[in-house]
């Protein structure tokens, strides 16, 4: 799927739900549903700084394309962290690294969490493109 | 007074969060301002801006009588022996930092020990640490029990001939327990050591008799006694902050300025180095007024001690939570609390957007976190314009967030 279409994907999910409290419960089903992660793989270096509750980060590349996973202890962090890999997972670095994820922006997210967690969001979506640009 | 009446002050706590009825239980970490402070501190802008202890015009004299009128109030609210061993601050924080900083300098030397406790707040602890390294002393840590109190009876085998002070919380922000600081106070004295108390949370709940708890230094900070931010105060024995070096240079601390030397100002102004909050120190009057009168009030009290009933048997009747700092007798309405399989960010998060304003992670209490083996916690701490209602609807919500993430 097409790197715009998935954010779409995303921007028209969100938007079915009217109440922020209704947003974090699929943000808790996405967190859910996302892929086991080792624990062997959660290493200091995988950690990504600035939050308040711990997210791991792993890209593999493979022909060309960067596939994210990611873990973390806090769900709706977890819910958060699958929904900007889901997005960017299966895209090339240069694609990952010249996007804005203004999407982010669009669905609110941002702007409804608390200082320190939209820190946190801010942190994963550095790292993110830290890795794009390092191929 | 009623509840209605006391909260009728608060116009704040007519907010609503996203919607919803705001409910305030963060209290702990910074009250609400009564309408009695907002308007004293507007009063101060508007009428009464001018530098204190400088000059001789009108309005220099009216911000100095306010600014030392305070310190009246603080010497009679704490009952401190004299008006001149009540220093003002920027909080507790600066407070500490001052002691640790001035009482370094004059009596702590290489080979020296601090004590503090296992349960301080970063700023009972962190000024200790830096002070222990930068006179290569050591920082000795008194641990709590099982249920959260301090074990004081380990107290003794921690003090040598080489303790120069203790530094303990009145109350701990985590625990919400009153710790038995004048049982402390006995056993440090007994060996000649001095007692610093951080009573940033203590000064809150509890009626405060500096001679009574016969402490060496008690500090405190104003804006979580509904004062304005930015308002602290240190009361230190004389003997102590006589012989006590200044903390900062400069301002109204001098009595004599020359390149030859300076001598300095008397007490408190030997503490109180540059321009002082004027603009902010005097609302510690009216927010003591309202702290005192909470404290008389017999509707605030049976108002205060349902939500303690009612909260504390709804968190330790859940086997899903553990609630840190159990024993009833010495608690106070501030409950933090973790819950099996749950972040407490997750909670936290959701809970905001109920409406509900509550504190979680480390809250400043790094060390204890690792004592409790707990990467953070959920805290609530109720206020004395906080109602039953509120804690009820603040556990419904708990119980239905809790629901969403399991």
């Amino acid at each position: 799927m097409n790197l715009e279409v998935k954010k779409q994907q995303v921007i028209e999910d969100f938007s079915a739900y009217d109440e922020w409290l209704d947003k974090y419960e699929y943000l808790i089903e996405l967190g859910k549903s996302l892929e086991a992660f080792p624990e062997e793989k959660k290493t200091d270096d995988k950690l990504i700084k600035g939050c308040q509750s711990r997210v791991w980060l792993d890209a593999k590349l493979q022909d060309g394309k960067l596939y994210f996973s990611a873990d973390s202890d806090a769900i709706i962090t977890k819910g958060i962290i699958s929904l900007l890999i889901g997005v960017y997972s299966g895209e090339s670095p240069e694609a990952i690294a010249t996007d804005d994820f203004g999407f982010v922006q669009e669905i609110g997210l941002k702007e409804n969490l608390s200082p320190t967690r939209a820190g946190g969001l801010a942190s994963m979506i550095e790292t993110i493109k830290r890795i794009a640009e390092n191929g | 007074m009623s509840i209605q009446e006391i909260r009728a002050q608060f116009p704040i706590l007519t907010s609503k969060a996203y919607g919803k009825p705001l409910v305030y239980l963060d209290n702990a970490a910074s009250a609400q301002r009564p309408t009695s402070v907002v308007e004293c501190q507007k009063m101060l802008a508007e009428s009464q801006n001018a530098n204190i202890h400088r000059a001789v015009h009108y309005l220099s004299s009216k911000a100095t009588a306010s600014y030392e009128d305070t310190r009246d109030a603080v010497k009679e609210f704490i009952n401190a022996p004299s008006r001149e061993e009540i220093v003002f601050t920027s909080g507790a924080t600066a407070a500490i930092n001052l002691v640790a900083f001035s009482f370094g300098e004059a009596f702590v030397h290489e080979g020296d020990e601090v004590i503090v406790s296992v349960a301080e707040h970063h700023s009972n602890m962190v000024p200790w640490q830096m002070m222990c390294e930068r006179k290569k002393a050591v920082l000795k840590v008194l641990d709590i029990l099982p249920n959260g109190e301090l074990a004081v009876e380990s107290l003794e085998k921690l003090i040598s001939e080489h303790t120069k002070i203790v530094a303990i919380a009145h109350i701990s922000n985590v625990l919400g327990l009153v710790n038995p600081v004048r049982k402390i106070v006995q056993i440090c004295h007994k060996h000649g050591i001095p007692v610093l108390v951080d009573g940033a949370q203590g000064v809150v709940h509890e009626k405060v008799d500096v001679q009574e708890l016969d402490c060496d230094f008690y500090a405190f900070s104003g804006h979580k006694l509904y004062a304005a931010t930015g308002t602290g105060v240190l009361y230190g024995k004389r003997k102590w902050l006589d012989a006590m070096p200044p903390y900062m240079g400069g301002g109204e601390m001098i009595e004599t300025v020359s390149f030859a030397g300076t001598t300095f100002a008397p007490l408190p102004q030997k503490f109180e180095a540059g321009t002082q909050n004027f603009n902010a120190i005097p609302t510690l009057v009216p927010a003591i007024a309202f702290a005192q009168t909470c404290m008389e009030n017999a509707a605030v009290q049976v108002q205060q001690s349902a939500i303690f009933s009612f909260v504390y048997e709804a968190l330790t009747s859940n086997s899903r939570i553990t609630l840190y700092g159990v024993p009833r007798g010495t608690k106070v309405p501030l409950f933090s609390f973790s819950v099996k399989d749950v972040h407490h960010e997750d909670l936290a998060l959701i809970m905001d957007k109920m409406g509900i304003a509550l504190r979680s992670g480390q809250m400043c209490a790094e060390p204890l976190m690792d004592r409790l083996g707990v990467t953070g916690l959920l805290r609530a701490s109720f206020a004395p314009y906080n109602t039953l209602e509120e804690a009820e609807y603040f556990i419904k919500s708990l119980d239905k967030a809790i629901e969403m993430l399991v």
